[in-house]
């Protein structure tokens, strides 16, 4: 199983990558750079998610929003940001796939002399709405920032999340837009995939013609991330919120993306809280109704990765009780590791998923998203087949070896969230969260 | 090669498309069948559509068609809960249940390899959950518990005072979810008696769509769906949802429920919109595309781009069985809530005519709906909704071959028409979910007819 495709480097350092699919007349462009939050410091957070707003407000050639020109070609476009790249992408008419290359190029190498004030003023608006509404104005919202404050040091950059500080927002300067672009969004700093009904010697033509000859510009700046080490005592928080229910969250350093055990701590997250066989589903919702719901995730990423279990507590039920139970639960995998029958479903659900992600070329997690994962990651595009095999490989050994090393009682940070002025709801001894 | 930046290139004629042939059968015992070939990925995704959504709850258990379809999971034939979710997780299968104003539809895709498993198990859900006490009791309470943290979530509040306020009596008068009340006298007996009742083979359709041929895709079904029968004796028929008087429009009003220091506001401002069937179904769309239907619609870029209150904002018609509501939707700083509202209301007003839709307005609303067009068939699940749209709102097969010039043929006379004639902004219902201190006195200054404030309960 894999993803078929021609790679090719242009001069400038911009790598493009095409896989044919000509199952519907679409084609995905998608092009990541590799900047994130992670590229920021501390203090001018949430930078590199306002940028990518800015990179849909218009470009020299095309100064004005997006949009526009590619929605009337029928296309569906959006970009995101996380800690580790910004991607921006369009399915459109396979027709169309000149138009989205003419455009993803133009703000690949002319921004910045369409930038105005007006447009950033806007803009950073918009993105503070955009926290206010997913984070600020949601139950539970602000758990996610408490907890990477806690993993990580201050001067870590997985320290803050990607949207960022409220106040750093608000202080953000057009003259750091210029200095971001300039420092980050150049052709050797992304990678751009073309995937759909092209034909690969037309598509990559048309990448020549119009990525060729923008500027190659300088090496990017390494990031500076001191290490972020699996802490050595416990840390207890308490964030009091606008909620109903108490939540738990229990966190833990962990491998990082593509390294040595990140596939067996997904699949130790699966055995844990996926579906209602899961341990900690049977266990906590299923047979002692202590939680209304679980979930268990290795968050993977590219310079250390944080493995999370949450629970909410049913109506009458204590944190205290949850974190027994969650406790228990981890504490029986890592003695006897998962049963035969655990390691089929997993391996089973795995192996679909794998299949399950081959059936759109674009958007966020389609083909050409993915090739541009493993490329920018590991520079290794064709990575599918062996990415596929890290899950194949794994064992009910591997997996208990994953949760002995990774999720130790002493290492986790754990959030209690509670509903205000209930802080006696939350795990003993734990002191108040910062959120910014 | 030196490329031309001066203009955009233009994207060529529109690419003709067409929708794979769907084959149907009816089985013996009047389920219906539809497959659909699609060769692109080595899977099978199969729904099974049952036309009882929440409109089919009974006046007195709002509630009970979304419990009786999360109930279907939980343990059927031989197997108890925990053995149906061994059984398709061993198999890497997706099971997804959805419960809609007119529909419940489960949803299944696996590898091909295990289609005639899979759809043995989503058959015997369907036709013989066990309905046990115990998954009943455990079930029931986790909803309650849903709506306890629902109480938490500003849109979840603003979708269910909108919903009751506009519709009332109406069966499309409350979430699928239910109410507290309701869901905590409920009894085993309604949902063993409602499954009975409604969940027989002739209301049924089953689309099976993906990598096998035709016959294949239909021998699964009828394998798995055959020996399902009709309990005797004959049960009542579903209610006639789009059949019944909506209720009237009212005159505009305001809801607010208060949420002391929230950041945001969140905003819901409609009336009642029109049925699938309505012949205005393509002018709507397109009208709508401008309106607020877009990211480039008039609204978003108003209230965004201009304005940034918001992080976006937008509107929606929802077409069902009877008239769906007609609703702008969008969260918005506190201290802009009244702005926002004025903005909105001016931008409906607009379109009615005081701001005609320009040609390029037309053009792009249009272009956007049918250039984009086949990208909503790319995967046996869109293909799959796509046959259950039809089947679910009694769509002819052509209908596919049929919308792009339709859309096409709308005229910015239509456009300005069917504004004019389907959106009424002295009739509008507003609701606030946000800090009554914030928004209150800016607020009143709007007229948007008289003012209630409700608990969040």
């Amino acid at each position: 199983m894999n993803i078929p495709f021609v790679r090719h480097r242009l001069d400038n350092g911009l790598d493009v990558l095409i896989h044919s699919d000509h199952n519907c007349p679409i084609v995905a462009v998608n092009v990541w750079y590799h900047v994130g939050s992670k590229n920021e410091r501390p203090g001018r957070t949430g930078f590199a998610h306002l940028f990518e707003h800015l990179m849909f407000e218009g470009s020299e050639h095309y100064d004005r929003g997006y949009f526009h020109p590619l929605q009337e070609a029928g296309a569906l476009l959006n970009g995101s940001t996380n800690a580790d790249r910004t991607n921006y992408w369009e399915v459109v008419p396979s027709n169309a796939l000149e138009l989205a290359l003419w455009m993803e190029s133009d703000r690949m190498g002319y921004l910045l002399p369409a930038l105005t004030d007006a447009k950033f003023e806007n803009q950073r608006d918009v993105v503070l709405n955009e926290r206010r509404q997913q984070y600020e104005n949601r139950p539970y919202g602000l758990a996610g920032m408490a907890i990477v404050a806690a993993l990580y040091p201050p001067d870590h950059p997985y320290h803050w999340l990607t949207i960022g500080a409220a106040e750093d927002i608000a202080a953000a300067r057009i003259e750091e837009v210029r200095e971001f672009f300039k420092t980050y969004y150049r052709p050797s700093n992304a990678s751009l995939s073309i995937a759909g009904d092209v034909q690969p010697d037309e598509a990559l033509r048309l990448a020549e013609a119009y990525f060729g000859d923008l500027e190659a510009g300088d090496p990017i700046p390494p990031v500076m991330a001191p290490l972020a080490a699996p802490r050595q005592e416990e840390a207890r928080l308490v964030l009091e919120d606008r909620v109903e229910l108490p939540r738990i969250y229990m966190s833990w350093h962990s491998p990082a993306l593509f390294a040595p055990f990140d596939a067996e701590l997904d699949l130790v997250a699966e055995v844990l809280a996926s579906g209602k066989t899961s341990r900690l589903y049977r266990a906590l919702v299923f047979e002692r109704r202590l939680a209304t719901e679980v979930a268990a995730s290795q968050n993977s990423r590219e310079m250390g990765s944080f493995f999370q279990v949450v629970a909410t507590a049913a109506p009458g039920r204590t944190l205290v009780e949850l974190e027994r139970a969650i406790a228990a639960e981890i504490e029986a995998l890592i003695a006897s590791g998962p049963t035969a029958v655990e390691m089929e479903r997993c391996r089973a659900q795995a192996e679909a998923q794998f299949v399950y992600r081959l059936q759109t070329v674009g958007g966020f997690g389609g083909k050409g998203d993915q090739l541009n994962a493993y490329n920018v990651f590991l520079e290794q595009p064709d990575y599918f087949d062996r990415d596929l095999a890290r899950y194949r490989s794994a064992s009910a050994a591997s997996l208990q070896q994953a949760a002995l090393e990774y999720l130790r009682p002493e290492s986790r940070v754990i959030l209690s969230v509670v509903p205000h002025g209930r802080t006696a709801a939350a795990l003993a001894d734990a002191a108040p969260a910062v959120v910014a | 090669m030196a490329v031309d930046r001066s203009r955009l290139p233009s994207p060529g004629p529109p690419l003709s498309f067409n929708f794979p042939e769907m084959r149907r059968a009816t089985l013996g015992n009047g389920l219906r069948i539809c497959t659909i070939e699609h060769h692109a990925v080595p899977l099978i995704t199969c729904f099974v559509l049952m036309p009882v959504g929440s409109s089919q709850d009974p006046p007195d258990h709002p509630g009970l068609a979304a419990i009786t379809g999360d109930l279907l999971d939980e343990g059927s034939g031989d197997l108890d809960a925990l053995a149906v979710h061994e059984a398709l997780g061993r198999i890497g299968a997706h099971l997804d249940t959805e419960i809609g104003a007119d529909a419940t539809l489960l949803e299944l895709t696996t590898l091909e390899q295990y289609a005639p498993r899979a759809l043995d198990l989503l058959a015997s859900m369907v036709r013989s959950p066990r309905l046990d006490q115990r998954d009943f009791d455990r079930v029931r309470e986790l909803r309650l518990n849903r709506l306890v943290q629902l109480r938490d979530l500003p849109p979840a509040v603003a979708d269910r005072l909108f919903t009751q306020y506009l519709y009332r009596d109406h069966p499309y008068g409350h979430l699928p979810i239910g109410t507290e009340g309701a869901l905590q006298s409920l009894r085993l007996d309604d949902v063993v008696a409602f499954h009975r009742r409604v969940y027989t083979p002739a209301h049924a359709t089953v689309i099976a769509v993906g990598d096998a041929s035709h016959d294949r895709l239909a021998e699964f079904v009828a394998s798995a769906f055959g020996g399902w029968t009709t309990p005797a004796p004959p049960q009542a028929p579903l209610l006639d949802v789009a059949g019944l008087a909506v209720p009237p429009l009212d005159a505009g009003r305001v809801v607010i429920a208060h949420r002391s220091g929230a950041a945001q506001s969140e905003l819901r401002i409609g009336h009642l919109g029109l049925p699938r069937s309505t012949p205005d179904y393509h002018a709507l769309l397109v009208m709508n595309m401008i309106l607020g239907g877009q990211f480039v619609s008039r609204i978003n870029l108003n209230l965004r781009e201009e304005k940034g209150y918001t992080y976006g904002a937008r509107t929606s018609f929802e077409f069902r069985k009877a008239p769906g509501p007609f609703v702008f939707q969008a969260s918005v700083q506190s201290e802009v809530t009244a702005d926002a509202v004025r903005e909105a209301l001016a931008e409906i007003e607009g379109i009615r005519g005081t701001r005609h839709v320009t040609s390029e307005e037309l053009e792009l609303g249009r272009a956007a709906l049918t250039r984009g067009y086949p990208r909503n068939f790319e995967t046996s699940e869109q293909l799959g909704r796509a046959a259950v749209q039809l089947a679910l709102y009694e769509l002819p097969d052509n209908y596919f071959s049929t919308f792009v010039p339709r859309v096409l043929s709308v005229s910015e006379a239509d456009v300005t028409r069917v504004a004019h004639e389907h959106l009424d902004p002295a009739r509008l219902l507003t609701v606030v979910v946000g800090d009554r201190e914030k928004v209150g006195p800016t607020l009143g200054a709007l007229d948007l007819g008289e003012r209630s404030e409700v608990a969040i309960a």
